[in-house]
């Protein structure tokens, strides 16, 4: 299976999206455009990234990672990116790769409410 | 959550590296022997993400973006292993204990791809030269 991003699912003007699959370099800046555009379009607030379902995010996804949470800040939207397989994130700081400016949850439902946390007051009270 | 049984023991993978769609078959091949080794989970995942950071490597320098990918079993005392053999025709590393080091890059990039996949797996060498090209073994071992 390749990778995708599955359909951009809209709760109020949070936007939530699930990331799958084995991406390569053309498909994760594919999603990156999309989901940047998607943002503007509804004027969303907030925006859930799932990641549960990539098994491998190496550094060029991580980067275009944080690339989309900087641009899609820039359009006023917070985001969350959720669900981060241990494997991957003991991979991910052995690495090296620089994600500390991400805001990251466990899972879906303390992502919303970390975004709700953000929205209310601010990224740097959040903590 | 493991999204997909990976294919049957293999003894052996090879894999061109020439374009983007490839950088899919290096991991699925890894994935594959990772399984066959009985590699941990993170092991896995560690071995397939050093992989996927050499293929593009390859991608990135190598002259006409080509090389390949030999993925195989080994076993020393016992023990089992994966070992992964990428090479390359391309312009070779001059000077490769900068390339190991954090933050050199001649691309513009981080800087993480060849140290960070060293820091992933149990073993990395490089054996290159200017103008003859790029091998690079990786090996992780079960535990």
């Amino acid at each position: 299976m390749t990778g995708e991003a599955g359909p951009v699912m809209q709760i109020g003007d949070t936007l939530l999206v699930s990331l799958q699959g084995d991406l390569d370099d053309i498909t994760v800046v594919r999603i990156e455009e999309h989901l940047t555009r998607e943002v503007a379009r509804t004027g969303a607030g907030g925006m859930l990234i799932d990641v549960s379902g990539l098994s491998v995010v190496d550094t060029f996804i991580a980067r275009v990672l944080a690339r989309m949470v900087a641009m899609v800040r820039l359009l006023g939207a917070e985001v969350a990116v959720v669900g981060i397989q241990p494997a991957v994130a003991i991979t991910l700081v052995e690495l090296g790769v620089p994600m500390g400016d991400l805001d990251t949850a466990l899972n879906a439902e303390k992502g919303l409410a970390l975004l709700a946390r953000l929205r209310r007051d601010g990224r740097r009270r959040a903590y | 959550m493991r999204t997909e049984p990976g294919p049957v023991a293999a003894g052996t993978d090879d894999i061109v590296i020439s374009d983007q769609t490839d950088l899919i078959r290096v991991r699925k091949a890894l994935r594959a022997q990772a399984r066959s080794a009985g590699l941990g989970l993170v092991d896995e995942t560690k071995l397939i993400t050093a992989g996927s950071e050499l293929a593009r490597n390859i991608l990135k320098y190598a002259t006409g973006s080509r090389g390949r990918l030999r993925a195989e079993q080994v076993t020393a005392d016992s023990r089992r292993g994966v070992r992964a053999t990428f090479t390359d025709e391309g312009p070779g590393i001059g000077d490769v204990d900068a390339a190991l080091t954090d933050g050199f890059s001649t691309s513009g990039g981080l800087g993480l791809g060849l140290p960070g996949a060293q820091r992933l797996v149990d073993d990395l060498t490089v054996t290159s030269a200017p103008g003859s090209g790029t091998t690079v073994v990786i090996e992780k071992w079960r535990r």
